[in-house]
């Protein structure tokens, strides 16, 4: 029983890491280069989400939506201002660069909400449905059908959309997308806004679960991270899949070792996973390198 | 001059030689080799931990300490940070550079997280006190004083070692691979004996100036080793600096050293109290901002790389 209740607490954390794994793996395929500035956004997402059920008092379900917008906003404004400068030098000038940006995006969380835990408000104690001796809270079933419904919208958009598929060709070939008159900036600032969209609602969903911090995005950055690369980086199917891997893996390796060292738990599936499936556990024979 | 001033004059001078031994680390990694090491913290703080550990008076909150000399502890932090960062460049070294910079934060972590929770080793959040400097009782009451002296002879025989590196066939081969990684492998060179090298060196050095912060502060606890102080800060004084150059990792690390230091002397006695976190997020996004001023502005640095002379 106590495994199964594992699980179900595994399957949130591992949403929540498939979301913001996917915009990890989208700008890793369509810039390049490792966004460190990530887990700062999904900080953001989730501060935003305070801001409009606090500040300005909404209902959740205006306020969410909102603050999915406000972040994709902010992650084309800060594309637009800096990245978008970079683009002609290496690839590694933006990584250096996206530290920075994670600096500054922390710093202004602190500065506006100051460094103390927050919540979403509505008394902060939901009482969990209980069935078969499994808890689950109310909460925990809106990430995982947020989470479900929002992978659904991603696969529409890459397969059904010209935009999606434009994208799809440019992470498998940037060269050859562009001499087929594919407009790369379009590509990117739709990439920018998908990645802002899916790492807020991961915020908005780890806030709900959790509480809010300005380091909360910081410290799953490491997670993130390791679900995208188990996952093959640039494979968004392998990244939803590699978070909920490293979400069901750091969960259960509570009832072994000690939670203080969840976090290593995501990063010895990284390591193991670098070492022997280096391009990631569903690589296919022929990739991009 | 008044006491108050010189102490802190000490105090400062003293972090800025921690940090220039640090930077000059991230040098041989980034500048030299083209490495992205976000791991920074996690490497200084097994130098600090080890150093503590070796020379502090036995204890029973912590293992040890062993009482020895602080050259040794000196000599194993350097030998502690290398094994790790051979262990870690092993495995990631041969992947692309993307890879080594998510590794090294897990690096990072894993060390705080086990500097944190084996209260055995290290006495977890409580910390490891009494840690003796060296040549203490050579000037009683100059402590402080004599031990800066200690820093800046490291410091000099640092960037003495790096400078004259940066002159040799070795580097020559470690910057070729930065610049053309397949013409180096076109001609024979192994390419990952030369990044594991240049990796575990400047992990080496990072080790260094955590034994001698270790000493300086006398105590030191897991969240000294903060990432934003003990990896970003770095980054950021060697890029403004300029990357490839040794004298722009002195003198980056002096100035963002100075920046800091100088805005919070002005934020603690102009601001009331509970505007000085404020303020103090408001200086890390300004040094934040720097860098993405550099970046844009001036991606050499201030002293930009200058190849030697081929003769």
């Amino acid at each position: 029983m106590v495994f199964a209740q594992l699980i179900i607490y595994g399957i949130v954390l591992g949403s929540i890491l498939a979301l913001a794994a996917v915009g990890v793996s989208l700008i890793f395929s369509q810039l390049r280069f490792a966004h460190f500035a990530h887990g700062d956004v999904v900080t953001f997402g989730a501060y935003f989400g305070l801001l409009f059920t606090g500040t300005l008092a909404l209902p959740l379900y205006l306020a969410f939506p909102l603050a999915l917008a406000a972040t994709g906003i902010l992650a084309v404004a800060i594309d637009q201002l800096l990245y978008r400068r970079l683009r002609r030098s290496e690839p590694v000038i933006l990584l250096i660069s996206s530290i920075g940006v994670a600096l500054m995006l922390r710093s202004v969380i602190q500065m506006v909400w100051g460094p103390d835990n927050r919540n979403y408000g509505g008394g902060g104690v939901s009482f969990p449905y209980e069935f078969l001796g499994l808890r689950i809270k109310p909460e925990q079933i809106v990430i995982i059908v947020g989470t479900v419904l929002l992978v659904t919208a991603l696969h529409l958009f890459l397969t059904r959309t010209k935009t999606g598929k434009a994208m799809r060709a440019t992470a498998d070939n940037a060269s050859l997308a562009r001499v087929t008159g594919i407009d790369t900036e379009r590509v990117i600032l739709w990439a920018w806004i998908i990645t802002a969209v899916l790492a807020a609602a991961a915020g908005l969903f780890l806030g709900l679960d959790t509480r809010l911090n300005p380091m909360m995005g910081w410290r799953i950055l490491l997670p993130i991270f390791a679900a995208a690369l188990v996952g093959g980086i640039g494979n968004y199917y392998g990244a939803i899949a590699g978070g909920l891997i490293i979400g069901l893996s750091q969960e259960l390796s509570t009832a072994v070792i000690s939670p203080a060292y969840k976090p290593a738990v995501a990063f010895a599936i990284m390591v193991l996973v670098l070492i022997l499936r280096p391009r990631g556990i569903f690589a296919r024979r022929r990739e991009a390198g | 001059m008044d006491a108050g001033l010189l102490s802190y004059l000490v105090f400062f001078l003293t972090l800025s030689g921690v940090y220039m031994i640090l930077s000059l680390g991230l040098n041989i990694q980034w500048g030299y080799n083209g490495q992205i090491n976000i791991g920074i913290a996690g490497f200084f703080a097994i130098g600090a931990y080890t150093s503590a550990i070796l020379t502090t008076a036995p204890t029973d909150i912590h293992l040890g300490g062993f009482g020895m000399p602080f050259f040794v502890g000196a000599l194993g932090a350097v030998l502690a940070a290398g094994i790790l960062a051979f262990l870690i460049g092993l495995i990631t070294l041969e992947l692309r550079g993307d890879y080594l910079a998510i590794a090294s934060i897990g690096i990072a972590e894993i060390v705080r997280l086990t500097l944190k929770n084996e209260g055995w080793l290290t006495n977890g959040v409580r910390g490891v006190p009494a840690i003796p400097k060296p040549f203490a009782d050579v000037f009683p009451g100059w402590e402080d004083e004599v031990f800066l002296a200690v820093v800046a002879v490291f410091v000099v025989l640092s960037y003495l070692a790096v400078n004259r590196l940066f002159h040799s066939p070795w580097a020559r081969t470690v910057r070729a691979i930065r610049a053309n990684e397949p013409a180096v492998q076109a001609v024979g060179k192994n390419i990952l004996n030369y990044r594991l090298q240049a990796f575990v060196l400047g992990s080496m050095f990072m080790g260094l100036a955590g034994s001698l912060y270790a000493a300086f502060v006398a105590f030191i606890s897991p969240s000294a080793f903060d990432p934003m102080f003990a990896t970003f800060f770095i980054w950021v004084m060697l890029i403004t600096g300029g990357s490839g150059n040794n004298k722009g990792a002195i003198v980056g690390a002096l100035l963002i050293w100075g920046i800091w230091s100088g805005t919070e002397m002005l934020t603690t006695s102009f601001l009331p109290d509970d505007w000085t976190t404020r303020a103090s997020a408001l200086r890390i996004f300004l040094i934040g901002l720097l860098l993405e001023v550099v970046l844009l502005l001036r991606p050499q640095g201030l002293f930009p790389e200058q190849p030697p002379k081929v003769r």
